[in-house]
């Protein structure tokens, strides 16, 4: 077994959490997906006031996108509820498996609900992967490091993707919005790990289009619940087959 | 009235964006000590929200809005489609498949932009 990573402080581990944040691969998928979710915000009408309370208090790009885009084409409110909360499930096992890790250093009832709070893919992974090779008293300063980290860098580039849309050639401008959707893309397929994730993303992206396009009445919700129904159904069929 | 439009905004974003988000981040503290990441439940609720968010993505492209709209339907979708084809050439990088759909929307963007 290795020798536990040590720090002087709490505020060391707690600096050391917020270098590790700005020097990891999701600084970069972080500040591609927020310039992005910046100019949807701008072509949707939002203020950059509002994207940023936005990503401080849902801390969550895909509730954000759905919120922002169906809150800005006017869907009932019922529908932007459900959808917003059926994007965010996967916070539920998240939250469940990082909890151990950095329960040694909680003090108060805050500590949990901060904790909690700050729990997105980004600061999850990066977690797992460093919290274990840290000694555990030290395990809560550097998380929280890391994750004020990468809330900084969201803010910072909601921003400056708000701004560079309403200033930019059309071109340009398609650009930046574009950025959403191919991070979106990209991200979520480097996430599957089974056949049934692979089947659940390629039946939301033919049933997404295909129900708007019929312009079926909370196409959304079908199009999970149909879409992760029937990736559920196949990999249940799969393995009573074998 | 004035600040009730104001206001409006960062009242949908609590009650529709906050709020239903939140819920699992509590969930997650409160009830689920020991669930297994591989039970059904889990496994189920993880199809839905990738089925969920693809869907989202794949509209956003098709229908595309504000200056997106400007670059046809047909370099969106090759953008998005080779960029995709990058990701997965190029050791799953997220980085790359953005880079490769994006250089590709500019190029078509440039010729094809209505």
């Amino acid at each position: 077994m290795a020798e536990l990573r040590d720090f002087p402080s709490k505020r060391a581990a707690f600096f050391a959490g917020m270098r590790a944040a700005w020097f990891s691969v999701f600084f970069l998928v972080l500040g591609g997906t927020y310039i992005g979710l910046g100019a949807l915000a701008h072509d949707f009408g939002f203020t950059a006031w509002w994207l940023a309370a936005s990503t401080m208090v849902i801390w969550a790009a895909p509730a954000q996108v759905i919120l922002i885009s169906t809150l800005g084409t006017g869907a009932a409110f019922l529908e932007i509820a459900i959808a917003v909360s059926l994007s965010a499930v996967r916070l539920f096992p998240m939250v469940v498996a990082l909890l151990p890790l950095v329960r040694p250093g909680m003090k108060t009832k805050g500590d949990y609900a901060l904790v909690t709070h700050f729990t997105s893919v980004s600061m999850w992974v990066e977690s797992l992967r460093l919290l274990p090779g840290i000694k555990p008293e030290f395990r809560l300063a550097f998380c929280y490091g890391l994750s004020v980290g990468y809330m900084s860098t969201a803010v910072v580039f909601g921003f400056v993707g708000f701004h560079l849309a309403a200033g930019l050639p059309p071109v340009l401008a398609a650009a930046l919005l574009f950025l959403t959707p191919m991070s979106f893309l990209t991200s979520t397929a480097r996430n599957c790990r089974e056949m049934i994730d692979i089947l659940a993303f390629t039946f939301g992206i033919v049933l997404g289009p295909l129900l708007a396009w019929y312009q079926v009445g909370l196409d959304l919700l079908w199009t999970g619940v149909i879409g992760g129904g029937l990736a559920y159904g196949v990999h249940r069929l799969r393995e009573a087959l074998t | 009235m004035m600040a009730s439009a104001e206001l409006w905004p960062y009242v949908a974003l609590i009650l529709l964006g906050f709020l239903p988000n939140e819920v699992w981040r509590f969930l997650g503290l409160w009830l689920a000590r020991g669930l297994d990441e591989d039970s059904q439940i889990v496994l189920i609720a993880r199809a839905v929200a990738t089925a969920l968010i693809t869907g989202v993505v794949a509209k956003l492209i098709v229908f595309a809005t504000g200056s997106l709209e400007t670059i046809p339907f047909s370099v969106r979708f090759a953008a998005a489609l080779g960029g995709f084809i990058a990701f997965l050439a190029i050791r799953r990088s997220v980085f790359a498949g953005v880079a490769a759909g994006e250089v590709l929307l500019l190029a078509g963007g440039f010729f094809f932009a209505r």
